[in-house]
């Protein structure tokens, strides 16, 4: 039964069509990567997936459920969670603080009994904070804890925002770019990272440009280009597919021989 | 004890949450002590009452990020409320006191709603007009309000033993105020506060992670208008007399100045904002008329030059982080 | 008990008078807001100040037609100053920011004229007499009249500036991507600055005009920024039009308002309208609808 399922998305921005009837199917348990060249629209269908933006038309489908047109917040309930591409973090507060807001779905939130700090409230408190600690540890950030999160660099924001999201205990886990801007060192560290939420039993649904990273760990890699989808298939497939290599790196030219006329 | 230890235990006393708030009540017993009249008690007073105004307004302000420039009709709301109850409609003070904080909370209710998914400056102007509506109405149903003039305000008494002494209202404002203080730190440090200080530094991801976020910007708008609203009443009876001006723009104004001076979410800072806001003023009372060419000083000032506030500039020179 | 065709011909009078008024404040909102997306509460006291500096330069002793041309000279150069010295100076200021700069400003102002000049109320002489005109059975006062002229000539003049001339273009410029006009070499702070004279000198302008209506005085600034913005939000915050279209929609609800529901509550109506208009329709009945991308 698949866990996550775009169903003929298409989104238009003006005369721009950003997604263009985009169609796939998530299995549980697997790694599924979105490539594509720039502007190919991997950032906007992720938007659309996780109800920031509303589709012109098609459905996404959750665990079964049609929830297109759920809000963010009730799409985090349901067990979707995500990451953002340029950052989204609580940079006034702590990095475990921030972790602690991703165990959000799991906490009550009653205002009188917060206001009060009820002994209650303290409990939660406790457990909250160390579920938090668990996902910072499973990141490798366990020792950081205490810092506020805006003084940290960017690829260890990267890392505190996965460990947010992973803090939800999400179904499914949406990453956009979390090897943007890292170095190889951060990209195998990114990548055990995710082995490791896989292993948990967690879908892992990936939008990244790291070629290495993709073929490394991808159990199927969706190909976009110009918002449609170009190709769909294992690392394998992909890598051979000729409309692929012509999207990414242009038309193969036959080289010119010297003193050829005409 | 080594290095480790101490550092746990500092960061241990760093969380703990109530214990900035014994420096700040050391000063609320000891203060008086150096009061020679009446008049002081007084102006503490009032500098507490306002503190807990500006502490409600940066509730909002300084943790959940969000504006509010109409706040005045919170203080309106709460001061007319102690001087109707009793004069019209034959309800005693006290509960009058209390009407008022729930009415303040059903009209934020009310008006939050549709005014909190505004934005940005239009949050900002939203805001101001409800309060300048407020003050309107404030001023033209004068056979409730007594209009423009103003109308006198019946001082409560607590089993037969008036509370009018300015000492009373000094002990009252003051323990208000740590109270308030208390509770606003125990919501730093809970699931409500941590979503609110997401939701200031990024609504997106918050949602994302499953919080409501129009909920909480409800919830904390609610809480703001009563500590507000209590500031108001409180405000009402120790002056015995209010007129439209407790709810009117320039307060607005007044208060904002006094969360952004002292410094956008910080506790203390509210005390220190309102001190500075309340006691310039009664120190300038030669220059009276200079009262509006301050405050405007005071507000273009602050906000060109001292926007993180005073409290938390002062914490980052010290490199503390004592104030939250 | 009829609603007669007179009484609604006096309200539309005096309606679109008012209304012109607020149009012009909007206009000096609209300018500001194009060349810096800075929401000026200040616009008011400008108002405030071209009447009131004419008045007590006339109490001076000055002739009053050159107490006027000094007047709006001087608050340009309070406006120039406005933005040099509290706009400018706020670097990295948010929206909210800014407009908390420019009321305080305002409240500035106004406590310095409450100084400088006093509390009470001022008139200056009409131009054309005070003889009510005739018209379908209500009347209107010949200074309406010039106010609704000098209303429709500020604004042609001021769209021949934007639109014909080099400095109006580089106003576009800016408004529409600022740091491309620097980088094409547009000193934005001079220009920009001198958006802000322009709009004070309209103001200037607009309370010269209506002060032998509607009487001038130190405070009645604050009212009236409110209600320039209003009818600029009505409008549609960004655009010309839209300024106008508002400015006299609003006087006329205002005065309709005031006339067949209650006296008392006249100066309500814009702030519901604020409220209304943000609540409904943020972008106003001309302005642009934002679309907010992620």
């Amino acid at each position: 039964m698949t866990v996550l399922s775009a169903e003929g998305l298409s989104v238009a921005f003006g005369g721009v069509r950003a997604v263009d009837g985009v169609t796939f199917d998530v299995e549980p348990g697997m790694v599924f990567s979105i490539i594509g060249p720039n502007g190919a629209g991997k950032t906007t269908l992720f938007n659309v997936i996780s109800g920031l933006c509303p589709p012109d038309d098609g459905r996404v489908r959750f665990c079964g459920e049609d929830v297109t047109a759920l809000a963010p917040e009730q799409l985090a309930r349901r067990g979707l969670s995500r990451t953002f591409q340029n950052l989204q973090i609580f940079s006034h507060l702590t990095v475990i603080e921030n972790v602690m807001v991703g165990r959000h779905r799991h906490e009550a939130t009653r205002i009188v009994a917060d206001l009060l700090h009820l002994p209650a409230v303290a409990r939660q408190n406790r457990r909250t904070r160390e579920a938090a600690a668990d996902a910072l540890a499973r990141v490798g950030l366990g020792n950081i804890a205490e810092r506020p999160a805006g003084s940290l660099s960017y690829g260890t924001l990267k890392r505190l925002e996965i460990a947010r999201a992973l803090a939800s205990e999400p179904t499914v886990l949406l990453l956009d770019e979390p090897a943007a801007g890292c170095n190889p060192v951060e990209r195998r560290e990114i990548e055990n990272i995710i082995r490791g939420i896989v292993g948990d039993g967690i879908t892992v649904v990936l939008v990244e440009h790291d070629m290495r990273l993709v073929m490394n760990i991808s159990n199927r890699i969706h190909v976009l280009a110009n918002g449609r989808t170009l190709a769909e298939g294992t690392a394998a497939d992909v890598r051979a597919n000729p409309a692929v290599i012509e999207a990414y790196l242009g038309v193969r030219r036959e080289p010119e021989t010297a003193g050829a006329v005409s | 004890m080594s290095v480790l230890a101490a550092l746990e235990l500092v960061g241990l006393l760093r969380r703990q949450r109530l214990i900035s708030l014994v420096p700040l009540a050391a000063i609320v017993v000891l203060l008086p002590l150096s009061f020679s009249s009446a008049y002081y008690y007084r102006v503490a007073a009032l500098v507490f009452i306002f503190a807990i105004a500006a502490l409600g307004l940066n509730l909002l302000m300084g943790f959940a990020g969000q504006v509010s420039l109409g706040h005045g009709g919170f203080m309106g709301i709460g001061a007319y409320a102690v001087a109707i109850g009793p004069a019209h409609l034959g309800i005693p003070p006290l509960f009058s006191f209390v009407l008022g904080a729930i009415l303040s909370a059903l009209v934020a209710f009310a008006v939050g709603r549709p005014i909190l998914r505004l934005k940005g400056h239009y949050l900002a102007v939203a805001t101001l007009g409800f309060g300048v509506l407020l003050a309107i109405v404030f001023t033209n149903e004068a056979n409730w309000t007594g209009g423009p003039d103003g109308m006198a305000v019946r001082g409560p008494t607590l089993m037969n033993w008036p509370l009018r002494s300015a000492a009373t209202w000094y002990w009252i404002s003051a323990v208000s105020f740590l109270v308030g203080a208390a509770l606003a730190r125990n919501l730093v440090d809970s699931p409500t506060g941590r979503a609110l200080r997401a939701i200031h530094d990024s609504e997106i991801a918050a949602r994302v992670l499953g919080v409501d976020v129009a909920q909480k910007k409800l919830m904390i708008f609610v809480v703001s208008a009563v500590y507000t609203s209590v500031a108001g009443s409180y405000f009402a009876l120790i002056n015995g007399y209010i007129t439209p001006d407790v709810s009117g723009f320039l307060r607005s104004i007044e208060l904002v100045a006094m969360v952004v001076l002292g410094g956008m979410g910080s506790v203390v800072g509210s005390l220190v904002g309102s001190a500075v806001l309340v006691i310039l003023p009664q120190a300038l009372t030669l220059f009276h008329d200079y009262e509006h060419i301050m405050l405007g000083l005071i507000v273009m000032s602050v906000m060109v030059f001292l926007r993180r506030g005073i409290v938390p500039t002062l914490a980052a020179v010290f490199g503390q982080r004592w104030a939250r | 008990m009829g609603i007669t065709m007179a009484e609604f011909l006096q309200f539309f009078f005096s309606g679109l008078t008012v209304g012109a008024i607020y149009a012009l404040v909007a206009i000096g909102f609209t300018l500001i807001y194009n060349a810096s997306d800075v929401i000026n509460f200040a616009q008011g006291e400008f108002v405030m100040l071209g009447g009131m500096i004419t008045v007590f330069l006339g109490y001076a002793g000055l002739p009053l037609p050159l107490a006027a041309v000094i007047a709006v000279p001087v608050t340009a150069a309070i406006g120039f100053a406005l933005y040099r010295f509290a706009i400018a100076a706020a670097r990295e200021a948010t929206a909210v920011t800014l407009i908390i700069i420019t009321i305080g400003a305002s409240i500035f102002i106004r406590g310095a004229a409450e100084i400088a000049f006093d509390k009470r109320f001022h008139s200056l002489p009409p131009l054309f007499g005070s003889n009510p005109i005739r018209v379908g059975g209500a009347t209107i006062l010949p200074q309406s009249l010039v106010v609704l002229g000098g209303a429709l000539i500020i604004l042609v003049l001021l769209w021949a500036f934007i639109d014909r001339t080099l400095f109006g273009k580089a106003v576009i410029a800016i408004s529409a991507n600022r740091t491309a006009a620097r980088l094409v070499g547009i000193d934005t702070r001079m220009i920009v600055g001198v958006c802000f004279a322009l709009a004070a000198g309209i103001g200037a302008v607009a309370g010269i005009l209506v002060t032998p209506i509607t009487l001038t005085s130190y405070n009645i600034g604050t009212l009236l920024a409110l209600k320039g913005f209003a009818a600029a939000m009505l409008g549609g915050i960004g655009s010309a039009t839209g300024a106008v279209v508002g400015g006299v929609l609003l006087g006329l609800f205002e005065a309709l308002a005031a006339g067949y529901i209650s006296a008392s509550y006249k100066d309500a109506v814009a702030f519901v309208v604020i409220v209304a208009v943000l609540i409904a329709m943020p972008q106003g009945l001309l302005g642009k609808a934002k679309i907010e991308r992620v």
